[in-house]
């Protein structure tokens, strides 16, 4: 762990819960109370009202996967690959969100867009958990 | 909205346009050598002395003030305004309403990037906690090809869009190409050549994407009557239109459509008051083959979904019925990593005639297109050798 090449988060004062959740392997995104929804990024500021009316809620979890591409020619030593699968996922709860599709072969021919998929927490080093998202019911 | 656009419709004119001396892999030039032969270039195109400018517009990493500074300019208006590779052509609609106001005279708009080979070049503009570095990078996001890959995957799930149609796209925008010979890549080129090549993030192969060069470009805007006074033809503004939508690349509102470039090209034709069929030639920024099939999609040459069908069959090869990029693209002639100032120069070329063995015969009317980000922005301008009536 301690030997990670990834690049790694470097919070800010609105996404610190963020990361500190993904520690505690808990999904938690800003939801704003007056339009009722969650989004992400996290902001101080709700993107669809610019309301400071939030709260840190948990998620499902679950979504579906919007888009994916499989990287070939990426990041210098990233740890996933190459070939790796970055993805976008479409939560349960409407946010869509940057991560890598893991548990299943980097390979088009095999991911389809739509498929259900679910959160798995990586502990890349002891002090940052990246959420990745596998297959639903995987075994990764 | 569109009897106040009107109004500006042929207020100003493009009166200059040049590029740097040379292009390509430069490594004995920085970006501001670069700006400088470009400006110089320009302002000789279009008859005028560098202290004829009062208003200076770049979109570097570097303050506007810096750029002027090097160039030895003491502007009365600056404007820096940085939303990607599509910045010049939205400059030219921020200098269209410095002149309308009387604000200033001769706006000189300026590019010169080191792309390839870094020289002079800034470092990151990003902090360490920038929210693309927090929530993107640590997933693997690798520049612009992996980014783009995430819609072309979504355009081709949506629409069935192939991966032979985009390559058709490369195929005609380097016959182009190889009637230009200021062109870096004029070899033959063929669809198996392009689905042959090297995968870089699939869909997206090695001759999916754009050339990465040093280059620099400069146009003169000033006003239409100014303008018909100096040394070469007037290509008058038109139509212009800019609109932003996001940056981060998992806040695209729609993978498979590119809402900033419908918002912009909307505004842009309602004010130039033409139709999509009165466009003689285009350029579309191509940093991606997947960019113009959305981009000919969201500005309404066809419909959402149609693109792939659209670029097929050397539509706009040389001779085909939609002319585009013939100065070779990002894809084939030079794109330094914002590709937009080449539209235009292309563009102010075509409608002088001055393109030789690439020349669409008779163009009178053109549009630049060009994208910002990750499908993030877009700016457009409709531009023409007379103001209809």
């Amino acid at each position: 762990m301690a030997d990670y090449t990834g690049p790694l988060p470097v919070p800010s004062p609105e996404t610190k819960p963020f990361w500190d959740a993904a520690r505690r392997h808990e999904l938690t995104l800003p939801f704003c109370k007056p339009c009722g929804a969650f989004f992400y990024y996290p902001r101080a500021a709700c993107p669809r009202c610019l309301s400071a009316d939030l709260e840190w809620r948990a998620v499902s979890g679950r979504g579906t996967l919007h888009t994916f591409t499989v990287v070939y020619r990426g990041q210098r030593g990233f740890p996933l690959g190459p070939p790796y699968v970055l993805a976008v996922v479409e939560l349960a709860e409407g946010p869509r969100m940057m991560t890598n599709l893991v548990g299943i072969a980097a390979d088009p021919a095999t991911i389809r867009i739509g498929m259900p998929v679910e959160v798995t927490f990586e502990d890349v080093t002891a002090e940052f958990t990246l959420p990745h998202f596998r297959p639903a019911g995987g075994e990764a | 909205m569109s009897r106040e656009l009107r109004r500006l419709r042929g207020r100003v004119a493009i009166a200059g346009a040049a590029e740097a001396d040379e292009h390509g892999k430069l490594p004995h030039k920085s970006a501001f050598m670069l700006h400088a032969e470009a400006a110089r270039n320009a302002l000789a195109d279009a008859g005028l002395e560098s202290s004829d400018v009062d208003a200076v517009f770049s979109a570097g990493l570097w303050m506007g003030s810096e750029t002027a500074e090097y160039l030895g300019l003491r502007p009365r208006y600056i404007d820096g305004t940085q939303i990607g590779g599509c910045s010049f052509i939205a400059h030219v609609q921020h200098a269209m309403a410095a002149i309308d106001a009387g604000i200033v005279d001769v706006a000189l708009i300026t590019h010169g990037e080191s792309g390839a080979s870094r020289i002079g070049m800034p470092g990151t503009r990003f902090g360490p906690d920038a929210f693309r570095l927090q929530f993107e990078n640590p997933f693997g996001l690798a520049g612009p090809p992996t980014g783009y890959a995430l819609a072309a995957t979504r355009h081709m799930h949506q629409y069935g869009t192939t991966s032979e149609q985009l390559a058709e796209l490369a195929v005609s925008t380097r016959k182009w190409a190889q009637l230009n010979p200021r062109a870096i890549m004029r070899d033959p080129l063929s669809v198996d050549d392009v689905l042959g090549s090297r995968m870089i993030s699939w869909p997206l192969h090695l001759l999916d994407c754009c050339l990465v060069t040093d280059a620099g470009g400069a146009v003169v805007v000033t006003s239409a009557e100014r303008a018909r006074d100096l040394a070469r033809p007037p290509v008058y503004v038109l139509g212009t239109g800019e609109a932003s939508t996001h940056v981060i690349v998992s806040q695209m509102p729609d993978f498979a459509f590119w809402d900033a470039a419908r918002m912009s090209s909307e505004r842009a034709f309602a004010m130039a008051g033409v139709t999509h069929a009165d466009i003689d030639v285009a350029m579309f920024y191509d940093a991606f083959t997947i960019v113009p099939v959305m981009g000919l999609e969201a500005t309404g040459f066809c419909k959402p979904g149609e693109g792939g069908p659209f670029v097929s069959g050397g539509r706009t090869a040389p001779g085909g019925a939609f002319p585009m990029n013939t100065n070779g693209g990002g894809l084939s002639y030079t794109h330094s990593g914002m590709y937009g100032m080449f539209t235009l120069v292309e563009a102010v070329r075509q409608l002088r005639a001055e393109c030789g063995a690439r020349q669409v015969a008779g163009a009178t009317t053109a549009i630049c297109h060009g994208l910002g980000g990750m499908f993030s922005s877009a700016a457009t301008l409709i531009c023409g050798t007379e103001v209809p009536t």
